[in-house]
């Protein structure tokens, strides 16, 4: 499987995007230049990096939603390519117009850093094929702004297609306000395009793949990949 | 011609900042409600009037300088 991982001024978690899916899955992986028109030939999943595109200046995700990689990633999805947006690339997706929503500033105001429980709620796309519908798995959340808004129609549109892909939970998988560490609307932690291959997450399973990392609880999107791959 | 573009929150959206500076003004005694924090955008753009300076800060509200999602603007020709 090819992944293309484009790089901004200010990404940081590009190498960790690169280990996971080049080092840990041993896909063949590679960073592109936000300023390269093209991804690479051949590419079949691109994975937008967590990160302070552009310092954040202006809205997270803004700047780097306009740079010349985004107008490929833009075809590429169109065409039906899978695209997974993690953290600063969940907001790179949303200011692209390739995901409904924004990204707020927290509510508490802070940038919180810490392990999150999240339930799957959409078992059936390339990106969670491997996990079951109500699983739980833990991974880390590093960001202050991960307060997902949408207005409330468009909200209720996105719950009622099924938009939700993953949401903030207690370990037992009971949701609230009580186990939403942001403030996001509905507990929503990740949300996909109707069209299923476009997905956008805040925190990052790309940090929980090896035991040394603390957990492995991010796998399962990767093992939902590599499946989707070898099937296809 | 000089534009000012003055960007908010829309009214339904939580502002925790400005709740925070809420909180700030209410420690010094002050008494203020719904406070809110937006941006203030000034630009330069070549154009024949005002009406064409607007239109052309409006067209960059609603490709770059506004998510409509979370705010709105207010476009303001200064001349």
């Amino acid at each position: 499987m090819r992944v293309a991982v484009p790089v901004f001024p200010g990404s940081n978690c590009d190498h960790d995007a690169l280990h996971a899916c080049g080092t840990v899955m041993g896909w063949d992986t590679r960073a592109v230049w936000h300023q390269e028109s093209r991804l690479p030939e051949g590419t079949e999943l691109v994975f937008v990096p967590g990160g302070f595109s552009y310092g954040d200046y202006l809205r997270c995700g803004a700047i780097a939603a306009l740079s010349p990689i985004m107008a490929d990633v833009r075809r590429f999805a169109e065409a039906g390519g899978l695209v997974l947006g993690v953290c600063n690339g969940f907001q790179i997706l949303c200011e692209a117009g390739l995901l409904p929503g924004a990204l707020l500033r927290n509510a508490s105001l802070r940038f919180i850093h810490r392990t999150v429980h999240l339930r799957v709620e959409r078992a059936d796309l390339p990106f969670t094929s491997a996990l079951k519908p109500g699983q739980v798995f833990a991974v880390p959340i590093a960001h202050a702004e991960g307060n997902f808004e949408l207005d409330d129609a468009e909200l209720a549109d996105l719950e009622a297609r099924g938009g939700v892909a993953f949401r903030y939970c207690a370990p037992d998988g009971r949701t609230g306000e009580a186990f939403v560490p942001n403030g996001s609307s509905h507990g929503i932690a990740g949300i996909v395009n109707t069209r299923g291959n476009v997905l956008g997450m805040m925190p990052h399973p790309e940090r929980a793949v090896e035991p040394a990392m603390g957990g492995v609880g991010g796998l399962g999107i990767f093992e939902s990949l590599a499946r989707t791959f070898a099937t296809a | 011609m000089k534009v000012r573009v003055l960007v908010s929150l829309k009214p339904g959206i939580l502002d925790p900042q400005g709740k925070a500076v809420e909180h700030g003004l209410a420690e010094l005694g002050f008494e203020a409600a719904q406070v809110r924090i937006g941006k203030l955008i000034e630009l330069e753009v070549s154009a024949g009037d005002a009406a064409q300076a607007r239109a052309q800060v409006q067209a960059m509200c609603e490709k770059l300088l506004v998510n409509p999602v979370m705010e709105k603007a207010q476009v303001e020709v200064l001349g």
